[in-house]
């Protein structure tokens, strides 16, 4: 199979959502009818600023919103053609779909490298496999062996944040959703891990849901991206689209446009409607 | 100056008077320091994996040792009767786990806590309906305990070691050997010391809580089962078996309730501690009993100064 050949329309996403509603603790809206796809080997970015509803939408797909409270209640969302929403976490990571949380979440009083071997949790073939598999992360990661006997939280945000992708990759995962890989690290560390997303992306065969506030880097990286606010998407496109558009440019990439200073005069955008298609 | 006296050099100068009786006292403090210790690592388990109090640890030893001499009763060998009690701890730990924590997932602690006062409850309830409120024995003998004792003559003096008691203590020892070794070096044991840490991350990687809680609350049963079997033959088997959880709330308090060591040191510290007391001091000053309160008192101490108990886990804080 020849990675360089353009995909083509029929070729089924790995991951479509469908018009999904989420409420949170039965009252509090926040998705209102959101609906995206991430191509097999894609990587998709999903953008917008804080409370846009970014998290809330990769929380859905990996069903870890049960433990918040939150529910989808209308829409669906199909892994390789399956609906997933009434799997458990733990099923879905064995299926191949797995988060990278907002903030590393890494296992502070765990080493780096028990925190590498919990992604295996789910893993039955065998400990000669996974053994192959922390190699590999290590050739990723090389600063993480190096550190691979320190208490992850004494590690620094980097090192954490590249424990974390380490964990998701141990599980063998098709598809990983990478909640704001970006968020507290320097652009050198942001611009390193962005690399090590796009080979693993290239050599792995993995495809990214990556949610993003740092619109400029994110953009770079993914090759298609949609744009949310206040759990509804506004604007979608290839990235390189995206990246030239006036409105995207102006409000995410701070690039200053002629004449429009208010959201007012981007209200074009809601009417588009994407939710009721 | 009498009553200094009495309290900083007389009970030193009784200890070292006598060291045959010393090291009497210190082996018998070091035999309840263990079972401490054991139901305190019971307690910590299930905390470090759910943060929930278990309130049930202590009607856990009395139900398991009740089963266990109910079913030779019933006319079981012994030999036989140990492992089905473990069978049934572990029905009882799935069942918990199916009726009780899985629909409260994600509740409050207290309403856990308070759950786990259910589980007490019925647990009294259950073990009355089906073996009977009466004392009984435990069936030492049969299970192969020795309980003879071995009589010593240290430095001329007098010293005897019970059987059953050194038993308990190599029982123990490998007990919680197997169980560092466990948490350790296994994967579900990684994956439980990973759920103490961040129990959405565990949730994230796909680490199953079901599994987990039944394995913790099945290990927490194998070790109520040893306790039952230790404390049994040396007080019987009844409901006031409970109480001896309760010595486990200032081993908790000492060694944190998050640290597998703190429970093995703590545990072991008080044993001794409150037998010392009792022996040197609180016998010839307060008139003895001290060893029903010594504990709590070192603990509140110790939670002045450390409140996240001696051995709690660091906070890691980065900033």
């Amino acid at each position: 199979m020849s990675n360089a050949a353009p995909m083509a329309e029929t070729v089924q996403p790995i991951l479509s959502i469908n018009n999904i509603e989420v409420i949170y603790d039965h009252v509090i809206l926040v998705l209102k009818g959101v609906s995206l796809t991430v191509p097999q080997g894609g990587i998709t970015a999903l953008l917008g600023a804080n409370g846009a509803g970014k998290t809330t939408t990769l929380k859905a797909i990996s069903n870890l919103l049960q433990a918040e409270r939150g529910a989808v209640t209308k829409g669906n969302i199909l892994f390789e053609g399956n609906e997933i929403q009434s799997l458990s976490p733990n099923e879905l990571v064995r299926r191949g779909c797995i988060q990278v949380m907002e903030g590393r979440h890494c296992f502070g009083h765990l080493s780096v490298e028990d925190n590498l071997m919990t992604g295996a949790f789910t893993r039955r073939d065998g400990a000669s496999a996974i053994r192959q598999d922390l190699d590999m992360v290590y050739e990723y990661f090389p600063r993480l062996k190096v550190r691979r006997t320190s208490q992850a939280g004494y590690t620094s945000g980097g090192e954490q944040q590249m424990t974390a992708i380490g964990r998701a990759l141990m599980s063998r995962p098709k598809m990983i959703l990478l909640d704001e890989p970006s968020m507290g690290l320097a652009p050198q560390l942001v611009e390193e891990i962005f690399e090590i997303v796009r080979k693993l992306n290239e050599e792995q065969g993995v495809s990214f849901l990556l949610a993003e506030q740092n619109t400029n880097v994110a953009l770079r990286y993914a090759k298609y991206g949609y744009i949310l606010e206040s759990g509804r998407i506004v604007l979608d496109g290839e990235a390189h689209a995206l990246r030239e558009n006036e409105d995207v440019k102006e409000f995410y990439l701070g690039i200053g446009g002629e004449g429009r200073r208010s959201f007012k005069d981007v209200k074009h955008y809601k009417r588009r409607k994407r939710w009721l298609a | 100056m009498d009553f200094l006296n009495s309290i900083l050099i007389k009970p030193f100068a009784d200890m070292f008077g006598a060291p045959d009786f010393l090291m009497q006292v210190l082996w018998e403090g070091l035999v309840s320091g263990v079972l401490y210790a054991l139901i305190a690592l019971g307690f910590v388990l299930i905390y470090k994996s759910s943060r929930i109090f278990n309130f049930a640890q202590g009607i856990m030893v009395v139900f398991a040792a009740l089963t266990l001499v109910g079913l030779h009763e019933k006319g079981v060998p012994a030999w036989l009767a140990l492992p089905l009690t473990l069978g049934v701890m572990y029905l009882l730990a799935m069942s918990i786990e199916r009726v009780v924590l899985r629909p409260l997932v994600n509740q409050p602690d207290i309403i856990l806590f308070m759950a786990t006062i259910g589980i007490t409850l019925f647990l009294i309830g259950f073990g009355e309906i089906i073996f009977g409120g009466e004392n009984k024995v435990m069936i030492t003998e049969q299970l192969g305990i020795p309980t003879g004792s071995w009589e010593f003559e240290p430095f001329g003096g007098f010293l005897s070691i019970e059987q059953r008691d050194v038993t308990a203590v190599v029982g123990a020892v490998l007990l919680v050997a197997a169980l560092l070794l466990f948490l350790n070096k296994s994967k579900m044991g990684r994956a439980i010391r990973a759920l103490g840490d961040d129990h959405q991350a565990a949730l994230s990687v796909g680490i199953s809580l079901s599994t987990i809680w039944v394995v913790v609350w099945f290990i927490a049963g194998v070790i109520a089962l040893a306790t039952g079997i230790v404390w049994g033959s040396r007080a019987g088997v009844s409901f006031a078996l409970e109480v001896i959880a309760y010595k486990a709330l200032p081993v908790l308090m000492l060694g944190g309730l998050e640290s597998v060591l703190g429970a093995i040191v703590g545990g072991l510290a008080i044993g001794i501690l409150e037998k010392l007391f009792e022996i040197y001091w609180g016998q010839p000053i307060l008139g003895g009993n001290t060893e029903t309160w010594f504990a709590f008192v070192l603990a509140l101490i110790v939670l002045l100064f450390r409140p996240q108990g001696l051995f709690g886990e660091r906070i890691i804080e980065r900033v």
